[in-house]
């Protein structure tokens, strides 16, 4: 598995990761040696096996619906890098707004 | 020393009259001021809470009022743990300023027990590393040579441990980031099954591979701790509702008939000589105490790295999604539009294997990729799972090396990631198919660097994986050997 600068700019901007050009090099190496690895895994049959996501394979987890405190907003905003106090702020996502 | 004294023996101190909690505290207090700028394992100690919640024990001991199984012990806490109104960094650049705003499960039944957070340890950034060099924060060194690594991802818990800054401690484990740190450091460590400990306020890694357990000196420790934190939890859709049995293993008795499973290709290329030797002794003891040693086919283990590492950066990808410079965590300066500032964020905040993981975990998943890389780890999750399934119908517990190799230098594989990833090759497997693991002391090098052997239980099997332990831990001496403390 040979992957290209283009591999992992794509991947780059699917996983929103701004990478400087020294790591965009050094993950095309570094990225294609771990998927080279991985690729022996297509040795081994698996026609008829069932994915396993998680062991404990639980379904339907419910409890009770009760409502419960919650944090509140002084709380929740306490940690973010932009607020009015009010709430979360991000740069303007609409065009002309 | 009260700072070199095991849980048991601060306890009877306690319950004498010779030493008071406070006196406890402040004994460690005083070994992190002058072990830790030397080993580096904790980030940030809490003095003035814990000395408080010491006075608490110690009045509450003097009145006569009932005291948790833990009560007034230091506990070491590893920094992906959340504990309400104090930072949770996971060694990383993107949380380094993150305040929790509740306290997990685990740490908070640990409180309930009556143990006293002594302050929280470094890791490799989100636990994704085996040596702690990860950390955006400081370096962690092994208490046994200062050259060479703790292991990881929870070196800071094992490293605090190892060098009598705390008598136990808390970690997390995803591939072998208890086990092996516990290895390299000449103590004990265990992973429980999956569901046991509630990841309720662990920062997620992999959550489907992610458990919390026990960091301690000797088997009885890591059991009393494991006691105090294990147990169903409402707010963990994966913690398991079953019975969970008294831990208390210092009224069991050694299992007869052992019978034990080796895997001979466990044997091969990558595993050091002198960790072999260890290991072939240890077998020797325990057919010496009677064991029956039974050589298993584990047909898919030697995939278990390539397995572990599309499953677990898959997990990661979408798990650390969240940071995202808006809600919490790092936000860049400069950046052009919405998009602009959530790749800015990330980039900056992240560290070089974190994007790493996040990369190979969006690969993975990717469209056209899914089937071939991230479906097709998943099926071999599962015949892996079953080779533990089978091998258990034949042996109680299997024995290898916890590690391929003693502690390493530092430095010396940061190079080169694959490398890195293969120090989990024996540890994997009981992540992946979600069965309790333990490490526990087993020898030392030419070097005097410690070397662990590592036990694994069926699911649930807790107690028959203490027993095991403790029966070569009470045959041996190894446990006791002990780190050259700084002048």
């Amino acid at each position: 598995m040979q992957l290209t600068i283009e591999d992992v700019r794509k991947v780059a901007k699917l996983a929103r990761l701004k990478l400087t050009p020294e790591e965009e090099e050094l993950f095309v190496d570094q990225l294609g040696n771990i998927l080279n690895y991985v690729e022996q895994l297509n040795e081994v049959d698996t026609e008829n096996v069932l994915p396993m996501a998680h062991t404990a394979e639980l379904t339907n987890v419910f409890r009770t619906d009760e409502p419960k405190t919650s944090i509140d907003r002084r709380e929740a905003l306490s940690n973010a890098p932009s607020t009015d106090g009010k709430y979360f702020l991000v740069p303007q996502i609409l065009e002309g707004a | 020393m009260i700072h070199t004294q095991n849980v048991a023996q601060l306890q009877s101190l306690m319950t004498s009259g010779e030493a008071t909690s406070r006196q406890i505290v402040q004994a460690h207090l005083d070994a992190i001021a002058q072990q830790n700028e030397r080993v580096g394992a904790f980030l940030e100690t809490f003095d003035e809470s814990a000395l408080q919640l010491a006075d608490q024990i110690d009045e509450k001991r003097q009145k006569g009022e009932p005291l948790g199984p833990l009560a007034g012990i230091p506990v070491a806490i590893k920094d992906n743990l959340c504990i309400q109104g104090e930072v949770t960094s996971c060694a990383s650049k993107m949380l380094s300023e993150f305040r929790s705003l509740y306290t997990s499960t685990a740490v908070q039944n640990l409180l309930d027990a009556g143990a006293i957070p002594l302050g929280r340890t470094n890791l490799d950034e989100f636990a994704m590393g085996s040596s702690c060099e990860n950390s955006a924060i400081q370096l962690t060194r092994n208490p046994w040579n200062t050259d060479c690594a703790p292991g990881g991802s929870s070196g800071g818990s094992a490293a605090a441990v190892a060098a009598r800054m705390a008598p136990i401690a808390l970690g997390s484990d995803t591939g072998g980031s208890i086990r092996q740190p516990a290895a390299l450091c000449g103590i004990v460590g265990m992973k429980p099954t999956y569901g046991r400990v509630s990841r309720y306020g662990l920062v997620a890694f992999a959550s489907s591979l992610d458990q919390i357990g026990p960091f301690a000196r000797t088997v009885d420790d890591a059991a009393a701790l494991l006691e105090a934190v294990w147990g169903h939890d409402d707010r963990d859709s994966t913690s398991v509702n079953v019975e969970f049995p008294s831990l208390n293993i210092s009224e069991l008795s050694p299992i007869e008939n052992l019978r034990i499973g080796i895997v001979p290709e466990h044997y091969g290329e990558g595993l050091d000589p002198e960790v072999q030797t260890a290991i072939d002794n240890a077998v020797q003891t325990y057919k010496e105490l009677g064991a029956e040693i039974v050589e298993l086919e584990m047909k898919h283990a030697k995939y278990g790295v390539a397995a572990y590492y599309i499953i677990a950066p898959s997990e990661a990808s979408s798990n650390l999604s969240r940071y995202d410079g808006v809600h919490y965590g790092h936000r860049a300066d400069n950046f052009e539009n919405l998009t602009g500032m959530y790749e800015a964020s990330r980039g900056e905040g992240f560290g070089p294997e974190v994007k790493r993981r996040i990369m190979i975990g969006a690969y993975a998943l990717s469209s056209g990729y899914y089937d071939a890389y991230y479906l097709k780890a998943l099926k071999i999750r599962r015949l892996i799972a079953q080779d533990y399934q089978q091998a258990f119908e034949k042996v109680d517990v299997v024995l290898s090396p916890t590690s391929p190799t003693p502690a390493f230098r530092i430095g010396e594989l940061s190079d080169s990631p694959l490398q890195m990833y293969l120090n989990d090759i024996y540890t994997i497997g009981a992540n992946l198919a979600g069965i309790p693991g333990i490490s526990i002391p087993a020898g030392h090098t030419g070097d005097g660097l410690p070397v662990g052997m590592q036990l694994l239980a069926p699911a649930y099997e807790e107690v028959r994986l203490l027993r095991a332990a403790k029966m070569f831990e009470s045959a041996t001496e190894f446990h006791l050997a002990q780190p050259a403390e700084a002048p």
